[in-house]
């Protein structure tokens, strides 16, 4: 296992570098040079332009200013950001929580809710309620997100009034941030109502963003659930007598459920890219919102660092399937 | 696609042997096989009528795209009290007709989707092809540089591109392009290894085929299958890619009526004007579903030992 951790941990070294190289080389494509960009909107004499230059050490080649870059990425300095001068790193795992709380649940929404339904349509192969389920889940996978967001907010918050329209939490409760996970927060605050508040304001967020997962899981869970059905061992398991519920539930659930695992890890690319629109759309202060007033504010050294970020993110949880695949399934483990 | 069988079925004429019954033209049999699936054409209806409206946008239009009735903001639908017959769907802020707005939007959909289906496969053809027939450090450099492409979220890189390029609908199409190309070099690569060790690539070799020849007259064609589900399912994924690009106003600049543009300031009405936001979304979700349900029905139709 532990071999099998390194050879893995291995693969990531190349791309980790390449992904540097990318966010490095990212700063010094867009047009203009680097100061100009630091130095954002306001002008800056010639004199102090190559004293910054000199400072930054953007006089020296570019190999030398690549390997000082990840120096720094690697002791966690990420730069400042022009807007409010703080570590960007320092922004980043503010706002991350907000972000991961609410992708937490939208996997939560998807899983609850795709699973079950994968499972019934595969059990139930072609019959109207599979179909209805099939149809259903390409729809969802079709769904553009930041639409699906407005639609559900006319519908729930502006027509029906039950859930708010943006943000994490209601001006009327203070809630001294401790974890910044606002549903941890508020249960170790003593405001009333504040927990269920903050899970009036996740729900509509949460939906919007695990529709496509929800979709994707519905989907994969369905096939792989056909895949198993067809298998002599399910025969043996309805041969020998055993209660429908028990083979599928049992018998082949197990088995079915082992490329599921493998799709609900690649769902975390999808939902951070999809965190980029939820967000924006319900005001949520995540990484997703941040990055794009990032963007339109010309604050490079975020988006920089922020992209960084999010991919070394992604290739972490990439590791931690692969892990977890190579444990449920041994075949994994040991093919080489 | 249009159902024409007698183009199909004319094929060099003379070559078939006129003894017994002959095998279906493996155009005619892909047909065949897409059409038992009803979910596929049912696809490909809307798809044509979307492809006929964007053509013909001009005349199908009742109102020019840009043109502001003063005095006709925020009209709503027709059937909806207050609205009136001849803005069909309402009309927008500045008294836009959104009918004729939506219609002028499929042109430009469906040719994001086009621009970036040709430009992703075309390079992620060549790319694939010279990572799987090359093999050693070709394809170590080009498969990593695919990795990195793809441990960035699609529309988080897209967005990077367009910060480096500049917001506009041409920087974006080009962003998603790029954003597709590791998928597309994947899925080549993959075919290519796989056909390099087969027996008519080896006889070609033998027969003096040199590099060129063998790359791309004997090995691409027999690697298309795949190429062609991914390019139509990518298609798809390119229209939602290039409206959110629209949404988050990186994409096509105002007043373009580009559907996921025409969203981006659609969010002030959630509130007063639920046509105006409605209407756009629609569009795109019909259209991105009729390409998904083409794309699965193709991918059936062209590997049945995937069909469920």
């Amino acid at each position: 296992m532990l071999r099998f951790f390194l050879t893995k941990l291995a693969g990531l070294i190349p791309t980790f570098f390449g992904v540097t190289l990318l966010t490095f080389a990212m700063i010094r494509l867009i047009p203009g040079d680097p100061i100009e960009i630091l130095a954002g909107e306001r002008g800056i004499t010639p004199e102090r332009h190559a004293a910054l230059m000199k400072q930054y050490g953007f006089d020296r080649p570019l190999l030398e200013q690549y390997v000082f870059y990840i120096g720094g990425v690697l002791e966690g300095d990420l730069g400042k950001s022009l807007v409010t001068k703080k570590p960007v790193l320092g922004e980043f795992l503010q706002l991350f929580p907000a972000t991961i709380e609410l992708a937490f649940c939208a996997i939560v929404f998807a899983l609850v809710i795709g699973l079950p339904v994968g499972i019934f349509a595969g059990v139930n192969r072609g019959r109207p309620a599979d179909h209805t389920v099939m149809a259903l889940s390409l729809t969802g996978f079709s769904m553009p997100i930041f639409w699906w967001g407005l639609l559900l907010i006319i519908l729930f918050s502006v027509n029906l009034g039950w859930t708010p329209v943006s943000g994490r939490l209601d001006f009327a409760y203070f809630i001294d941030p401790i974890t910044n996970f606002m549903l941890i927060d508020t249960l170790l605050s003593d405001e009333q109502g504040a927990f269920l508040d903050a899970l009036h304001h996740l729900v509509l967020p949460a939906i919007v963003l695990g529709t496509i997962p929800l979709a994707v899981i519905a989907r994969m869970t369905r096939s792989s659930m056909l895949e198993v059905l067809s298998e002599d061992y399910i025969r043996t398991a309805r041969a020998k007598g055993l209660s429908p519920l028990r083979v599928v539930g049992l018998h082949a659930l197990r088995n079915a459920l082992i490329p599921v695992v493998t799709v609900i890890g690649l769902q975390v690319g999808t939902l951070l890219a999809g965190a980029i629109l939820t967000e924006t759309i319900f005001s949520w202060p995540g990484i997703g919102k941040w990055l794009v007033d990032s963007i339109s504010r010309r604050d490079y050294p975020s988006v920089q660092g922020g992209v960084l970020l999010v991919a070394l993110v992604i290739m972490t949880v990439n590791l931690i399937v692969d892990l977890l695949y190579g444990l449920i399934n041994p075949r994994i483990r040991h093919a080489r | 696609m249009p159902a024409d069988p007698t183009t199909v079925a004319v094929a060099e004429p003379g070559s078939v042997p006129a003894s017994g019954p002959a095998p279906l033209h493996p155009a005619k049999e892909l047909w065949f096989s897409f059409c038992e699936n009803k979910g596929a054409l049912a696809g490909l209806v809307v798809i044509v009528i979307v492809s006929l409206l964007a053509i013909f946008a001009d005349l199908v239009s009742p109102h020019p795209p840009l043109q502001q009735y003063r005095d006709a903001f925020l009209t709503p639908p027709m059937w909806v009290e207050g609205g009136r017959a001849e803005f069909l769907l309402g009309t927008d802020d500045v008294g836009r007709d959104i009918f004729s707005r939506l219609i002028h939007g499929a042109r430009y959909s469906l040719l994001i989707g086009c621009i970036v289906i040709t430009l992703s496969l075309s390079s992620g053809v060549l790319l694939g092809l010279s990572a799987g027939y090359f093999r050693g450090v070709v394809e170590e450099l080009i498969m990593r540089l695919m990795d990195v492409m793809l441990s960035i979220p699609s529309l988080l890189l897209a967005i990077v591109i367009v910060a480096i390029l500049g917001p506009g609908l041409l920087n974006a199409v080009v962003a998603v392009a790029v954003t597709y190309l590791p998928h597309f070099t994947r899925i080549m690569r993959a075919a290519v290894i796989g056909e390099m060790t087969k027996e008519y690539v080896t006889a070609s070799r033998v027969a003096g085929a040199g590099r060129l020849r063998l790359m791309f007259a004997t090995v691409l064609p027999n690697c298309m299958a795949p190429l062609i589900v991914l390019a139509t399912l990518s298609f798809s994924s390119a229209i939602l890619d290039a409206a959110a690009l629209g949404f988050l106003g990186l994409g096509a600049q105002p007043p373009t009526p580009e559907w996921g543009t025409m969203l981006a300031k659609a969010r002030e009405f959630v509130q007063s004007a639920w046509w105006v936001v409605t209407f756009p979304g629609l569009a795109v979700l019909i259209t991105v579903l009729a390409f998904n349900l083409a794309g699965d029905g193709l991918r059936d139709a062209l590997d049945p030992r995937l069909k469920r």
